[in-house]
């Protein structure tokens, strides 16, 4: 089993940036009465959300967080070494937005910078990856950009995924620092599943054709075009039910975690109806398991560290803090970590 | 257990103007859409302790075979 522990790394900083358009759900056409969007939110939690508008990228968002992190940390650019932009919605397919995002950020030449494509379980993967890099000692200071432009990729026609999702980018800063506790890791992959979340079209596999643009219905309220998402919610929420709850106890097992003394458990923000069956399935209280989903969605890889910023802003400035993260979804890819965050900088939420 | 998953299948549904029967076709139901799915599922979970993943969930036809599939996998 993937289990990691992984030494010496602080977690100095956590900045998001969302859009500052703000679609409400109680809008949207796609519900047919004000029966149908009670119950929606009844059951999601999600009533509005931050949606990028066309011609800005999650490279965006997380540029803007990245700029003000490292004001705010007073870093000097050329120390940061380690630069990895995690995402499902980069700028480009070639070449990896992390390598513009150097340049833009102005970060030294004397910097590695690679891209991972991840979703929900994205920011887990990102400081597991960051981490590791960084707890040999060579580099001292790694810039990690994780976030989404989710709503970029589903379709408008599809009530079955567009109301739940929002926009956001995120910057994590870490550094090594041999007084930092331990990072505790584990990481898991069902590629089986791959089908239940994916765009069809685009990619190498099935390229771009005059038929990836016709659009089909496939149940009622339900009609995209095969460059948008499938989300098999049928699949994916029995996935997360089961996974994300096995994980965090793993975890919890494996590296003998005394579940009482974790401060904050943060999920990845899916709907409420998913996220309270993973919390009481772990009988977990309410009040270490904040959620975000009425005011942001579903914000994909950037769901964690924009909880951090909403929810607890004020706390993980002043008092160090034990904290659990588990995310899930798109690969099928799912995780948990645990980690310190000792009186960090944290950025008020920037809108763009 | 049949009388018992009716009546919590009736509360998932948000159904109080009939009975539901073990040879319903669900799909059929007006009130059948993915947030009732979703709510069955959590209520199988809770009260049977038992997960139907998604794929053979489609294979699932009528009141019956979801009862079915849930002592299958107790």
């Amino acid at each position: 089993m993937s289990y990691q522990q992984i030494n010496n790394i602080r977690i100095d900083g956590i900045a998001a940036c969302v859009p500052s358009k703000c679609e409400e759900n109680s809008t949207l056409q796609m519900f047919n009465s004000s029966e149908e969007y009670e119950k929606f939110v009844a059951t999601t939690g999600i009533e509005r959300r931050h949606v990028v508008e066309p011609g800005m990228c999650t490279s965006d968002l997380c540029f803007a967080a990245a700029e003000k992190l490292i004001n705010e940390l007073q870093w000097d650019k050329s120390e940061i070494e380690c630069l990895i932009f995690v995402s499902q919605t980069p700028d480009y397919k070639l070449p990896a937005t992390a390598c513009i995002l150097q340049s833009r950020l102005g970060l030294s030449k004397e910097c590695m910078s690679f891209d991972i494509s991840m979703g929900c379980s994205g920011w887990i993967y990102g400081v597991t990856t960051i981490s590791s890099i960084l707890s040999a000692g060579h580099i001292q200071k790694g810039l990690l950009l994780v976030g989404d432009t989710v709503t970029v990729t589903k379709s408008p026609l599809d009530k079955s995924t567009y109301p739940l999702f929002g926009d956001a980018g995120t910057a994590t800063a870490v550094s090594y620092n041999k007084e930092a506790a331990d990072i505790k890791a584990c990481l898991y992959t069902d590629g089986a599943n791959y089908e239940a979340i994916m765009i069809e079209d685009g990619g190498c596999r099935n390229p771009v054709n005059p038929a990836s643009f016709e659009i089909t219905e496939y149940e009622n309220g339900v009609k995209r075009n095969k460059l948008q998402s499938i989300l098999d919610g049928s699949s994916v929420f029995t996935f997360g039910i089961s996974k994300a709850p096995q994980c965090v106890n793993n975890l919890i097992e494996h590296f003998s975690i005394e579940k009482d003394n974790i401060d904050y458990f943060i999920f990845h923000q899916a709907n409420m109806l998913m996220n309270e069956k993973i919390r009481t399935k772990l009988k977990l209280p309410e009040e270490k398991v904040p959620y975000i989903l009425k005011d942001f969605g579903n914000s994909s890889s950037a769901s964690i560290p924009l909880t951090i910023v909403v929810a607890l802003k004020e706390l993980v400035e002043k008092s160090p803090l034990k904290m659990i993260a588990c995310g899930f979804g798109v690969g099928l890819s799912w995780g948990a970590i645990a980690f310190e965050l000792d009186k960090i900088v944290c950025c008020k939420l920037i809108e763009l | 257990m049949e009388e018992q998953f009716l009546q919590k299948f009736k509360e998932v549904l948000e159904v109080t103007d009939r009975n539901l029967s073990l040879s319903d076709k669900f799909r059929s139901y007006e009130e059948w859409d993915s947030l009732a799915f979703l709510s069955l599922i959590a209520m199988i979970d809770e009260e049977y302790d038992v997960i139907i993943d998604g794929k053979d969930f489609k294979q699932l036809e009528t009141v019956e075979d979801i009862i079915q599939a849930v002592k299958e996998r107790k």
